[in-house]
């Protein structure tokens, strides 16, 4: 067993697990954070992607004892004060989901581009940053619309992005 | 309009949970004791199995149980069961082989089941299966649709040239008769590419059992959780129907692919009593790729007749279809009932005839996937009718035009009556909002920049709201297609509307309530939909074939209906007037030419309080149920049409765009139907562009993950123009046709149709990918360089 210890979602979190425990599992299994989707086994569709350190990463990646001393933010963790984050809020509006299960993934990925990027976001960046997150159900087409909508309701709200 | 009314583009009520990660999916549940399956799967496409060794493995750390199909024999477990009959020409009924759930004595394709393992983790399942020693004897694989029939080696004993089923439909003899007379005939050759449907939720099924009360409860990832009740209690018998419940919770997707009843849910239920714990088994997505049912997979050939004015007179078609190394739930119906009779397309026809071979391969099981036989025959019809009007120097949209139906009700020659449709409406609007005027100008511009320029057309129709239950019964169906609901208010005046349908991304939960928010008046923040719980729900069919609008919410009208029957009736007690004077309108009961009135609230209190009447005249209460049956399929139908850019250094496809104009008569939320619209279209351009399946000669799935097996991404697809046109559906109360299908319908013809426009021959198969592509256009380079 190793021991980790972590900050998720603004909390400390401290655990003995099986050293070949995977992110994802800690969060979903551990935690009980099962916002956090497991869509894959090769790293290729972007539902497991939390933010490790304030950068998107893929947790089915991610060993948890390669997390210890990190800050986890998931997608539980994003909505602060019990309001949507301008980007969860942007996705409801442009009907960016369907069945809603890539959707976490999206939505993580969505504002770490927009921390990347900034919040003016072309289509063409949209769907070439889009590259890690598969969604079956949308086309994609909404999904660009809400995430350029999103990407422009962050950059208005200085404060949200002082929180991430 | 009522703003949260029938035609109003309402947010989702779902959604709040989807984006702050609370949605539950079957895998979100975990319960006291649990244990974790895994299962054991061939490497094997076809092999005897000699003997199965799990006496080291049972030794391994952590191991709860292995049981095998052995141990499913011993508890008379039956099989797997397909629940369409289709009869063989000669009136002989399909050949069904034996589909245990473990496999029993040979494996028929890789990933068939072999054993399962039960343990404390799943690390300590996966550890212990690696344990198991099977002595398998390999056998010759089948693997190819084409030649399957030829094959020297049997998948099933009673299919000796692996046949399932020789079946047709149409006239032969009028067929033969206007090719005869036809003064142009042009033929085609074509492969609909198997297709891994892919919902980004994995499979799930958690079963548990309760000692105490023998009660049965299974988690699963399924579009029909009533259907797999019933299949598991009165065809596999894994418990009884009135002690098993099942839950499908938010279910991540499912083309198709989660209405069937597989082996992994039928282990778990079963382990479940075995072991007297709590049993999990989580699809990984490579066994989603090895052992989720799998789509499409045609072989065609076919031949269209036309008279010396280019007016279609006949259409012959053959068709081999590979159902895969087991007969999956509805896999008989799919390139029969659910393609054949799609052949005519929106087009007068007046002699058509199909045949079409099932067959068997070492392959995994195909069955309904986004469409289920009609984008097959759609990409049938629309590529022979576009290759037509080139040979015949048309142009595309108007040799279409020319032969479109323009009278209904309509009666094909392949048993359809289509209801009602404007088809030149549909195409007129798309080809306005194509600017298809201008092409010419925008393949030149392309010329210049060394590009190859083309347009495609695809004019499909379908056959949806699955279905009215004499004539599927007629056709061999085991069960009826109707749709139950149930409506209940409560004493404050809220409303859940209990159905059978069941949501895994269409949005129910918002159009659904719109219905009872437009007909009763209600806030739709005060109406629940619950569904996917078979002790809620009584009882239902689910969700496929786009049914859930035409089939489902009629259902929920007819109750409604009968709500405010008897709403007038409590509310006509309450305000002291004949019950045939009170009118029902804006959420009023109102006593007509009088400003009295009892809102819709009131009245349902009013309805339970129960001071007003004697419970002789009137019974308490403010709940009704219904049961809808449709009259007739429905019929959505449009026009897609798809302009390509090819670099014919690369052979990278370009979409630069999309345009669709579809009817799918009167329409709840046009936000959540534009959605419809963009996924189908999605999944059409991956079937026509990115995805293939493939199956190596010893019958390996070397296209197992993503890595190899190429998902459409962001940047493979443009953004959709996407726009209507109503003609109300005549055959339900609501006038709804279905939109859930159609764009995967439509597609894959329109981007072949394009793609082979801009290359000047017909010669690609689909997916065209960028190696396919670049080696059809340096055809055409050497075919230039010649001349």
């Amino acid at each position: 067993m190793a021991a980790v210890s972590l900050t998720v979602n603004g909390k400390s979190v401290t655990a003995d697990i099986d050293p070949r425990t995977l992110l994802v599992q800690f969060l979903r299994e551990n935690l009980r954070l099962t916002g956090t989707h497991v869509g894959c086994d090769t790293s290729q569709c972007g539902a497991c992607v939390v933010h490790l350190n304030g950068e998107a990463v893929k947790a089915c990646t991610v060993l948890a004892v390669q997390a210890d001393a990190s800050v986890v933010t998931t997608i539980e963790g994003l909505s602060q004060g019990g309001e949507l984050h301008p980007m969860q809020a942007a996705f409801r509006e442009h009907h960016g989901l369907q069945c809603g299960y890539c959707t976490p993934g999206m939505i993580m990925a969505a504002v770490d581009m927009v921390n990347r990027k900034g919040g003016a976001l072309d289509e063409q960046t949209i769907r070439a940053e889009l590259e890690g997150n598969l969604c079956r159900c949308t086309g994609y087409h909404n999904i660009v619309k809400a995430v350029a909508a999103g990407a422009e309701a962050m950059t208005q709200e200085p404060v949200r992005e002082a929180a991430e | 309009m009522n703003a949260t009314g029938i035609g109003a583009p309402v947010r989702r009520k779902e959604d709040q949970r989807f984006v702050t990660g609370q949605g539950r999916y079957v895998d979100d549940f975990n319960r006291p004791g649990q244990a974790y399956a895994y299962f054991l799967r061939s490497p094997h496409a076809h092999a005897n199995i000699l003997s199965i060794d799990t006496r080291a493995a049972k030794e391994m750390p952590g191991v709860v149980d292995i049981l095998t199909g052995e141990d499913l024999a011993a508890d008379k477990i039956g099989g797997l069961i397909c629940g369409w009959m289709i009869h063989s020409k000669d009136g002989t009924p399909m050949k069904a082989g034996p589909h245990p759930a473990l496999a029993q004595g040979k494996v028929r394709y890789v990933g068939d089941h072999v054993a399962v393992v039960i343990a404390e983790t799943l690390a300590q399942a996966k550890d212990a299966a690696e344990a198991i020693a099977v002595d398998y004897e390999v056998l010759t694989a089948v693997v190819e649709t084409a030649t399957a029939t030829q094959a020297k080696t049997a998948v099933h004993d009673v299919a000796p040239d692996n046949t399932v089923f020789n079946w047709h439909l149409g006239d032969k003899a009028a067929t033969d008769a206007a090719f005869a007379r036809a003064k142009h005939v042009t033929t085609i050759d074509l492969v609909n590419n198997r297709l891994v449907p892919n919902p980004m939720e994995p499979r799930a099924a958690l079963g548990e059992y309760d000692v105490g009360t023998d009660n049965y409860t299974l988690y699963t990832t399924s579009q029909n959780p009533h259907v797999a009740r019933l299949v598991l209690s009165a065809f596999i018998g894994v418990a009884p129907e009135h002690k098993l419940r099942v839950i499908a919770p938010d279910v991540g997707g499912g083309f198709g692919s989660k209405i069937f009843i597989y082996a992994e849910e039928t282990v778990c239920v079963w382990a479940a009593k075995r072991v007297k714990r709590p049993v999990k088994w989580t699809s990984d997505r490579t066994e989603a790729f090895l052992a989720d049912a799998h789509g499409r997979d045609h072989v065609t050939h076919a031949e269209l007749a036309m008279d010396e004015g280019g007016k279609i007179i006949g259409l012959r078609v053959h068709t081999i279809a590979n159902l895969g190394a087991y007969l999956s739930t509805f896999s008989s119906s799919v390139p029969t009932y659910l393609y054949a009779p799609l052949l005519s397309g929106q087009y007068d026809i007046p002699a058509i005839y199909c045949e079409v071979d099932g067959v068997y391969t070492n392959t995994a099981p195909v069955d309904a996937y986004r469409g289920a036989g009609r984008p097959e025959a759609t990409f049938v019809v629309e590529r022979i009718v576009e290759k037509a009007a080139r040979e015949l120097g048309q142009d595309p949209a108007k040799f279409r035009k020319r032969n479109y139906i323009t009278q209904f009700p309509h009666t094909t020659p392949v048993i359809m009556t289509y209801d009602t449709g404007d088809y030149h409406a549909s195409m007129d609007k798309a080809l306005e909002e194509a600017d298809y005027r201008n092409f010419g100008k925008r393949k030149r511009e392309s010329a210049r920049n060394g590009k190859l320029r083309g347009i495609g057309f695809s004019s499909y129709i379908e056959a949806c709201g699955i279905a009215p239950s004499q004539a599927v019964g007629s056709l061999g169906a085991g069960v009826g297609l109707w749709e139950s609901a149930e409506v209940r208010v409560n004493p404050t005046g809220s409303v859940e509307v209990l159905t059978g349908s069941h949501s895994h991304g269409q949005g129910h939960e918002t159009t659904f309530a719109q219905l009872v928010s437009d007909r009763l008046g209600v806030p739709i923040d005060n109406v629940s939909i619950v569904h996917g719980d078979t002790d809620k729900v009584q009882f239902g069919m689910g969700t496929y074939g786009s049914r859930s609008g035409a089939v489902g919410m009629s259902a929920i009208a007819k109750a409604i209906d009968k709500v405010i029957a008897k709403g007038k009736k409590v509310a006509a007690h309450v305000l002291e007037a004949a019950e045939s004077d009170i009118e029902f309108k804006d959420g009023k009961f109102t006593v007509a030419g009088t400003d009295k009135s009892l809102d819709f609230a009131s009245t349902a209190l009013q309805a339970y309080i129960a001071h007003k009447f004697s419970g002789q005249e009137l019974e308490p209460g403010l709940k009704e149920g219904a049961f809808y049956d449709p009259t007739n399929f429905t019929f959505p139908a449009g026009v897609h049409i798809c302009e390509v850019e090819i670099d014919p250094d690369t052979g990278v496809t370009k979409i630069d765009r999309w345009t669709a104009v579809d009817d799918f008569g009167v329409i709840i939320n046009p936000m959540i139907v534009e959605g419809q619209v963009h996924g189908g279209i999605a999944q059409g351009v991956g079937q026509a562009l990115l995805e293939g399946t493939v199956y190596d000669k010893s019958g390996q799935l070397v296209t197992a993950s993503y890595n190899d097996y190429c998902m459409p991404r962001a940047i493979d697809l443009p953004s959709f123009q996407v726009g209507m046109t109503v003609t109300p559906c005549p055959s339900n109360p609501l006038g709804i046709k279905g939109c859930g299908e159609a764009g995967a319908i439509a597609a894959p013809a329109a981007v072949i149709n394009a793609i082979t426009d801009a290359l000047g021959h017909e010669d690609i198969t689909m997916p065209a990918t960028p190696q396919n592509v670049w080696r059809a256009a340096q055809k055409n380079a050497t075919k230039l360089a010649a001349e």
